[in-house]
């Protein structure tokens, strides 16, 4: 199976696809290895896109992520495939070449989700911010000393937008529909911790408004933003920060399961047809794979985290190399840095029917949230206080009940607090 | 069935010289009960998940309970009122957060990584200084040689304390080093020898950061005697003198075992001694294998707060938990070959330092002393051989390492 | 850990990409033991808390000081890829 004449495509030049090119070759695949990216750049890292790269600490091209393992491959860099056939075993490059593969590796990732009037998207000094390349054109505009910076969306990526900018000392406005910044995530009382810290920072914000639209000066430059309310905010820079949409398109007409929140795949990592048939010659990882996971029942998820896609990726080398599947249990993880506080994740949220501060305070700017679902640990949150973490990840994973033992060091007062997450109604407008 | 008596084995003095088949023997259970009620981790696993777990507590030395002095002034209002003091002004490896974080803070604000470059720059001149002076011996003991003065005049200049005044606190900091000896707290005497060597110290420290709060200089002490940090105020003067002994101590008493069992290993390892001659950046991964190898702190001793269950059993409330570092550091579920000294194995994910929230303040700088240390002996001394093996060691079993490394030199080369 | 070194002044223009190392570190994994920032502190400094900013592309003379920052790391969390012995 893993033979030298076995032929092996990843789609997808990302952190996914490059941790499952390596992986593929660690397991002991021989045989010839394509490595196809949209974008001209070989794999880089995220995250300091909307941190460092921002604030100009580091260069955008400065991100090249490091190759941990010879891989011998053909990269095919700027080229978007653009159709998949599972009969042929055939991938379609932009231009109209073809690949043939035996195994396929669908490591696309995700689009930031535009502005949803594309006329407005298109005004200059608009931006969203996704890839390497729009780290670079926002950090330019940020250099050009704007009057004022509009962040439309006030989760991960919206808020250390806005800090960044504060760093820079630029003036910044953040807009959120919800009723606190990051509430879908953390929940409304975490949110407006979270909210003070940027308000302290300088960051202006209102929330529980929605931008109606953006205006430009007549010479198609973005000039303000008009809200809901019957305000406007002036705004040379808008940065649209409104989460992500799966980069699934090039599957139509594959015959595979998926939709704008990523393709569906089975639990041991194989790609699922309409019908529900995985199709073994095929594996996903990274944020386009949207997979069962055994901690989170009830629905498939896609997780647009670091260190899943590492994993996932690492996971899917070894299945398509031939290992036999290996049940997929990684609990959750991000890490948000903002104002040089680290917030730091281990869990999900979603669906969690109350919350304890387990140590320190959030006063003190430092403290650890637990949160529960039907009487278990689901999640736990950190604000500078990482190394608890490895503690509670441990109880997520063995499903601990919740609130979890008092009596440690440090312990708060294990108050079950609502969460009041935001009703998910409007939740993808501005 | 597991044998309760293996760590009463550990303790023993006849174990000392090679304890890690009872370590072994240890890690067959991740967690197991101790005769006496006392619990030992002895697997990686159980050691990382329990120093990272917040229901174990560092506070656990029992409160104070002197010999009486014979005088009612002393024995009913002087005392009780100390007593209280020292009691709740442990160093902060006894105390857990918020004071254990807020004191660690203030000391991570004084031990900036300039401070640690200069000392690493500083080492290298004191071996050679060090080895210079020994002219053209034929033997050499590592340990009262370079071991022992190298970490201590490092300590003493990064802090600010007068290196003349090292002969009075050498006996002092061997003293109170006991207080992390599994059975301190049982014996009387060791207890009542300790409590005056700690009020001898204390004094000496009162007197000494007086003079830095007089005349600052640039050094770790008079930083903390003056500053506060991010406008916090500087900590009290009982945290002060507690947190300098603790610093001076760990100073004497830990890196001089890393640098022996060094020298020891890289002499039972002639291959690697060669190679670290030849390739001194090598030196890096040699210090890192050997912190897992032979670590100068083989356990720590915790509390449980509530009840823990680990690995199905319980470990009860107020129970001593011993953290068997060493044991974790050779479990073979973690490391291919793990009985084997290999600088070039990767993924060292070893115990040495402890981990999470009090992970080795001196970490940085042990590594850069150690670094210097072996670097230059492996280079100057020739044709090295051992007088013993194994050579006698300190009574310690939780701070491990050899009394003296006798060596047998053709010379040292400049 | 509350290691405190300073903090970095946001640079006017980005550093040039700089040298043919490639560093990146599993912030998940880090929990600021700042073992990297005293090994090679003009590469790895902690802003904050707990805030780790390292360069991702140091140069070829940085070289024995990023691996030491490597090997230091109790969780092993920094990944180095040396141009030098390039895999691409």
């Amino acid at each position: 199976m893993s033979g030298a004449e076995t032929r092996t495509v990843v789609v997808g030049a990302s952190l996914a696809g490059l941790r499952g090119a390596e992986s593929l070759r660690k397991s002991g695949f021989a045989g010839s290895l394509t490595i196809v990216g949209d974008e001209p750049h070989p794999p880089y890292d995220r995250p300091p896109l909307s941190k460092a790269v921002l604030t100009g600490e580091i260069a955008a091209d400065a991100t090249t992520l490091p190759n941990l393992v010879a891989l011998d491959a053909t990269w095919r860099l700027g080229v978007p495939a653009t159709r998949l056939d599972r009969v042929r075993r055939t991938i379609t490059l932009q231009g109209g070449e073809t690949l043939a593969y035996d195994r396929l590796l669908v490591a696309t990732g995700a689009s930031a989700r535009a502005w949803p009037d594309a006329d407005q998207a298109r005004l200059e000094g608009v931006f969203t911010l996704r890839g390497r390349d729009d780290a670079q054109a926002l950090r330019h505009a940020l250099t050009a000393s704007p009057g004022h910076v509009l962040v439309i969306g006030g989760g991960f990526i919206g808020c250390e937008v806005a800090a960044s900018c504060r760093t820079l000392d630029l003036p910044v406005t953040l807009v959120e529909t919800g009723a606190t910044l990051l509430a879908r995530v953390l929940g409304q009382h975490l949110g407006s911790v979270v909210e003070a810290m940027h308000k302290r920072r300088g960051v202006t914000i209102r929330t529980g408004v929605k931008v109606k639209a953006l205006e430009d000066d007549g010479t198609g430059r973005v000039m303000r933003a008009c809200l809901g309310d019957g305000t406007a905010i002036p705004a040379d820079v808008v940065v649209v920060a409104l989460g992500a949409v799966r980069n699934t398109a090039w599957l139509e007409g594959s015959g595979l399961s998926f939709d704008e929140g990523g393709l569906d795949c089975d639990a041991d990592g194989y790609a699922l047809d309409t019908d529900g048939q995985a199709d073994t010659h095929i594996a996903a990882a990274g944020d386009v794979a949207r997979f069962p996971h055994p901690l989170y029942p009830g629905h498939p998820i896609a997780l647009e985290h670091w260190g899943h896609a590492v994993a996932q990726g690492a996971r899917a080398g070894r299945i398509l190399a031939g290992h036999a599947a290996e049940p997929y249990a990684e609990v959750p993880a991000f890490w948000s840095s903002q104002n040089g506080i680290t917030i730091k994740s281990v869990g999900l949220t979603e669906g969690a029917d109350g919350f304890v501060i387990a140590r320190g305070d959030p006063k003190e700017g430092r403290f650890l949230a637990v949160y529960g679902r039907a009487g278990r640990c689901v999640a736990a949150v950190a604000f500078d206080c990482a190394r608890w973490l490895p503690a509670y990840a441990e109880r997520i994973a063995a499903g601990a009940p919740f609130p979890p033992e008092p009596g440690g060091v440090d312990a708060g007062t294990f108050t079950i607090l609502p969460l009041a997450f935001p009703e998910p109604a409007h939740e993808d407008e501005a | 069935m597991s044998d309760d008596t293996l760590f009463a084995r550990v303790k023993e003095e006849a174990h000392r010289s090679n304890p890690y088949p009872l370590f072994a023997a240890l890690r067959e259970c991740p967690v197991s009960r101790q005769e006496d009620g006392t619990y030992v981790a002895a697997t990686h696993a159980a050691i990382a998940s329990l120093l990272h777990d917040p229901r174990v507590s560092s506070e656990t030395l029992p409160p104070a309970d002197r010999p009486k002095t014979g005088n009612p002034f002393k024995d009913w209002l002087v005392k009780p009122v100390r007593d209280h003091i020292t009691d709740t002004h442990r160093p902060f490896i006894f105390r857990d957060p918020p004071d254990h974080d807020t004191l660690r803070a203030a000391v991570m604000h004084q031990f900036t990584h300039q401070r640690v470059q200069a000392m690493r720059a500083r080492s290298h001149v004191l071996v050679d200084e060090i080895l210079n002076k020994l002219g053209d011996a034929r033997s050499i003991d590592i340990v009262d040689d370079l071991a022992y003065p190298l970490p201590v005049t490092v300590i003493c200049e990064l802090l600010g304390v007068p290196p003349e005044d090292e002969e009075q606190f050498h006996g002092w900091a061997t003293q109170l080093a006991t207080a992390l000896e599994p059975d301190t707290h049982q014996d009387d005497e060791l207890r009542a020898e300790n409590s005056r060597t700690f009020d001898a110290i204390s004094e000496y420290m009162q007197g000494l950061i007086a003079q830095k709060r007089k005349a600052p200089q640039d050094d770790m002490l008079s930083g903390l005697a003056t500053e506060g940090t991010d406008g916090a105020p500087r900590m009290s003067d009982f945290d002060l003198i507690a947190t300098a002994i603790l610093m001076l101590v760990a100073g004497h008493e830990t890196t001089v075992n890393l640098i022996t069992n060094g020298m020891l290993t890289l002499l039972r390892h002639p291959e690697e001694l060669r190679r670290l001659r030849e390739d001194p950046s090598r030196a890096p991964r040699v210090v890192e294998e050997l912190l897992r190898f032979e670590p100068p702190v083989q356990f720590r001793t915790r509390k449980a707060l509530c009840p823990i269950t680990h690995g199905g059993v319980t470990i009860p409330e107020s129970a001593p938990l011993v953290l068997l570092l060493a044991a974790g550091n050779r479990d073979p579920e973690v490391y291919a070959e793990p009985e084997r000294f290999d600088p070039d194995r990767t993924d060292n994910r070893h115990l040495g330092f402890g981990g999470s929230l009090h992970y080795c303040v001196g970490a940085p700088l042990a590594r850069f002393e150690v670094e210097a240390a072996l670097v230059a002996l492996v280079r100057r001394l020739k044709n090295p051989r051992l007088t013993a093996d194994p050579p006698p060691y300190r009574q310690g079993s939780a701070l491990r390492g050899p009394k003296h490394l006798r060596l047998t030199i053709d010379g040292i080369d400049p | 850990m509350s290691e405190r070194p300073p903090s970095v002044e946001p640079n006017p223009d980005p550093q040039p990409s700089g040298g043919p190392l490639r560093v990146t570190v599993d912030l998940n994994l880090c929990q600021a033991y700042a073992q990297c920032c005293y090994a090679a502190p003009d590469h790895f400094v902690l802003n904050g808390r707990e805030a780790l900013h390292y360069d991702p592309a140091p140069s070829a003379a940085a070289r024995a000081d990023i691996e030491r920052a490597r090997i230091a790391c109790p969780v092993q969390a920094i990944h180095v890829e040396d141009a030098g012995t390039a895999h691409r």
